[in-house]
């Protein structure tokens, strides 16, 4: 690194893949993994949501993971994020959740209202 | 033929018609001609969708997006926003409006509400094994901004401004531990971090390193450019794995970007980083023991002083800081220490971390701005107590720490009103107890963690905690002698005051907190034989009513030492000697007729 505008560069392409303004990927989805996110069983979700990507050969999701986001008691915690931003957070995932999340959400656009964070705080 | 790539239908139904739709329509037709898409967009109106309260109805397909309550000047918004770029104009959008109490993502949700995250700020927001998304939330550019731009007096002057204080327990003002260091001549200096996080339920550090590692990389770097060092290390305990490989990989990435290494930013700066690794010892949380540890010898402490800013890692000046103040640096440069200052109270500037657990409905990470009440963070943000149990007693600083009462729930929560009220900040660790928590017992829990964790090389912390446990022992194993509270308070202030290391001095906190403020539990288990909370062992015993029972024997069934006896018609008893108070019989019991009578 030999000045700051060279970070700017850098900073504006990484926000441009982040924010989905290029072409090629529709959606992001991150996953927990954090200690708290791994104990809860983040690794099964994660590996269940690429099997069910390359299944129905997605190839335009990005799956990333992140740190802890301090609701540790509802890991794991997977979000998906949308072109526009819009970000739907689903809790307590599974393997089995996680598959769903990918037919319903992804492939469909339904949001899967009953896995979302929302509906965990009611009870 | 004529390819078309969007549909816009607008309702032309009675409903949709008296609430403006043909002007809307009218609208379109001349943005579109506007914008010269007219070819590519075409306008459908259709009938009615049902949902005339919600009119005008737009709905945009491909996408499916259906716009409600659309006004004339919504429209250039939907032409520009969506059909032009792609963007879906959300706040029109009719299930948004609809349901609008359902939280979908958990930026709505109340527990974030009260929170103000700096020094998590990135955790569980970028994808921490990637610089360049670190780099994209403005990472490295508080370094590449000091380095250009800043003197190493200058960055010092700022944090002094700042007001920030050391997170890791203490409290000492940051600014001022810089400048000790940096006024040291010496041909070599370092900077070390204390990632050797011991709290008991303690775990921001961690979150902190496994989700946003290069917040604290790139203030080491600022640390080392201000005190004039090249040379960084990490102590972390090993019992942290993903902490230790994300740093790993942290390390890795910021030397291929060159953040370490050589002339970073074009500057004749130099600064590397390693990481060594602590075995998980209690002790080599204590600044001279780490320092001792990092050197390769048994993680010990030394008296101070020497202070480490003058003679600390194999003699040379260190500063040594906690990963959770490093991860407010770079905000700080970012932001301006004016911005940092204008959060928190007077003398504690910023926020703080709190890992909240124990008898709470929210456990977790919080981070609030200083001065936020405890009565804030358990209710508010901790949601309250399970089971609409009452609120007994928060503990804060770990084994270093106290308990605070409910009479304290509204003080503002710094480093100074803790001290005052017989409590430490520490690390960050706060956990919550109800009225089913037994005040003595969780002080004989935290001095059974000081003694296990004592280093054994001063004597009044290797045999004071000792003995002080010992007579906790008795008071909670029902043998208690009225004498014995005195002697805790006696040996509680010569440890207090003859111990070598921080760790020795604050150890006889968590007993002392207690007798200030729960003194009529320590009163009733030794003058009563009575445990109050129903925790103690020794003093509990249960009964079965007689009154009560129905003689259906599933008690006795379940017992696991059968000492339950009793027959159809004949109310059950259960035989005190042979009972080991496990509770089961009471858990079993169909219709509430046993009881723990404390």
């Amino acid at each position: 690194m030999k000045s700051l505008d060279e970070l700017e560069k850098i900073r504006n392409k990484t926000l441009d893949n982040m924010s989905l303004r290029s072409k090629d990927k529709t959606m992001r989805i991150i996953v927990g993994m954090a200690t708290c996110g791994i104990a809860a069983g983040a690794k099964p979700v994660m590996n269940s949501l690429l099997e069910e990507l390359r299944r129905r050969n997605i190839t335009n999701v990005s799956v990333t993971m992140t740190g802890c986001i301090g609701v540790c008691r509802l890991e794991p915690i997977v979000e998906v994020i949308d072109p526009s931003g819009l970000k739907v957070t689903y809790v307590k995932m599974t393997a089995e959740k996680a598959a769903r999340v990918v037919a319903e959400h992804i492939v469909n656009g339904r949001i899967c209202l009953d896995l979302t964070i929302g509906e965990a705080e009611k009870e | 033929m004529q390819i078309v790539r969007s549909h816009v239908l607008i309702c032309g139904g009675t409903g949709c018609t008296s609430s403006n739709s043909p002007k809307v329509i009218e609208e379109f037709k001349v943005q579109l001609n506007l914008n010269k898409i007219q070819d590519e967009v075409k306008i459908v109106q259709t009938g009615c969708h049902g949902l005339c309260a919600e009119g005008p109805i737009v709905v945009i397909y491909p996408e499916g997006s259906m716009y409600t309550m659309v006004k004339v000047e919504d429209v250039k918004e939907i032409v520009d926003e969506h059909l032009i770029k792609g963007r879906i104009v959300k706040r029109l959008l009719a299930g948004d409006k609809d349901v609008q109490d359902f939280t979908k993502s958990l930026d709505n949700v109340e527990f974030f509400k009260k929170q103000h995250r700096i020094a998590l700020r990135n955790c569980g927001v970028i994808n921490p094994e990637n610089i360049d998304e670190y780099i994209a939330y403005d990472g490295y550019k508080a370094l590449g901004t000091v380095l250009t731009t800043m003197k190493p007096h200058d960055v010092i002057d700022t944090l002094k401004i700042s007001g920030l204080r050391g997170r890791g327990g203490g409290g000492f003002p940051t600014g001022l531990k810089w400048e000790f260091a940096a006024k040291q001549k010496a041909n070599q200096k370092y900077v070390c971090c204390n990632a050797d996080e011991g709290d008991p339920g303690a775990f921001m550090d961690r979150s902190v390193l496994e989700g946003d590692p290069h917040s604290v990389i790139e203030a080491m770097a600022i640390a080392g450019y201000a005190i004039g060092s090249n040379q960084g290390f990490i102590y972390v305990r090993a019992e942290y794995p993903i902490a230790v490989k994300r740093l790993n990989i942290a390390i890795k990435q910021a030397e291929e970007y060159g953040m370490l290494g050589k002339n970073i930013f074009g500057t004749d700066f130099d600064f590397n980083l390693e990481i060594r690794l602590g075995a998980g010892a209690f002790v080599c949380g204590e600044e001279t023991a780490l320092m001792t540890s990092i050197e390769g010898f048994r993680g010990e402490p030394r008296p101070r002083p020497p202070f480490p800013a003058v003679k600390g890692l194999w003699q040379k000046p260190t500063i040594l800081n906690n990963v959770e103040t490093y991860a407010n640096i770079p905000v700080i440069f970012l932001k301006g220490a004016d911005w940092f200052a204008g959060i928190g109270t007077e003398k504690s500037k910023g926020t703080k971390v709190f890992a909240v657990g124990g008898k709470i409905n929210n456990t977790g990470l919080v981070e609030v701005p200083m001065g936020t009440t405890l009565r804030e963070i358990v209710y508010d943000i901790g949601g309250g107590i399970p089971g609409g149990k009452k609120f007994k007693a928060a503990q804060t600083g770990g084994p270093s720490g106290g308990c605070i009462p409910v009479s304290e729930l509204d003080i503002p929560i710094d480093y100074d009103n803790l001290i005052k009220i017989g409590s430490m900040m520490g690390s960050g660790g706060l956990i919550v107890m109800d009225e089913d928590n037994c005040m003595v017992d969780i002080a004989k829990f935290f001095l059974e963690f000081t003694v296990d964790e004592s280093c054994g090389k001063c004597p009044p912390c290797r045999i004071g905690t000792k003995r002080m446990l010992e007579i906790l022992e008795r008071i909670t194993g029902g043998k208690g002698e009225e004498s014995d509270i005195e002697k805790l308070e006696l040996l509680a202030k010569n440890i207090k005051a003859a111990a070598l290391c921080g760790l020795g001095q604050t150890a006889p906190n968590p007993v002392l907190s207690t007798l200030k403020y729960f003194r009529d539990e320590y009163d009733a288990h030794v003058k009563d034989k009575r445990c109050p909370a129903g925790v103690c062992k020794s003093m509990m015993h249960f009964i079965i009513s007689a009154e009560r029972c129905k003689t259906c024997g599933i008690c006795a069934k379940n017992c696991p030492v059968d000492c339950i006896a009793g027959e159809k018609g004949v109310p059950y008893v259960i035989d005190q000697e042979k009972c080991i108070k496990c509770g089961v019989c009471m858990e079993k019991c169909p219709f509430k007729a046993i009881f723990k009578n404390a």
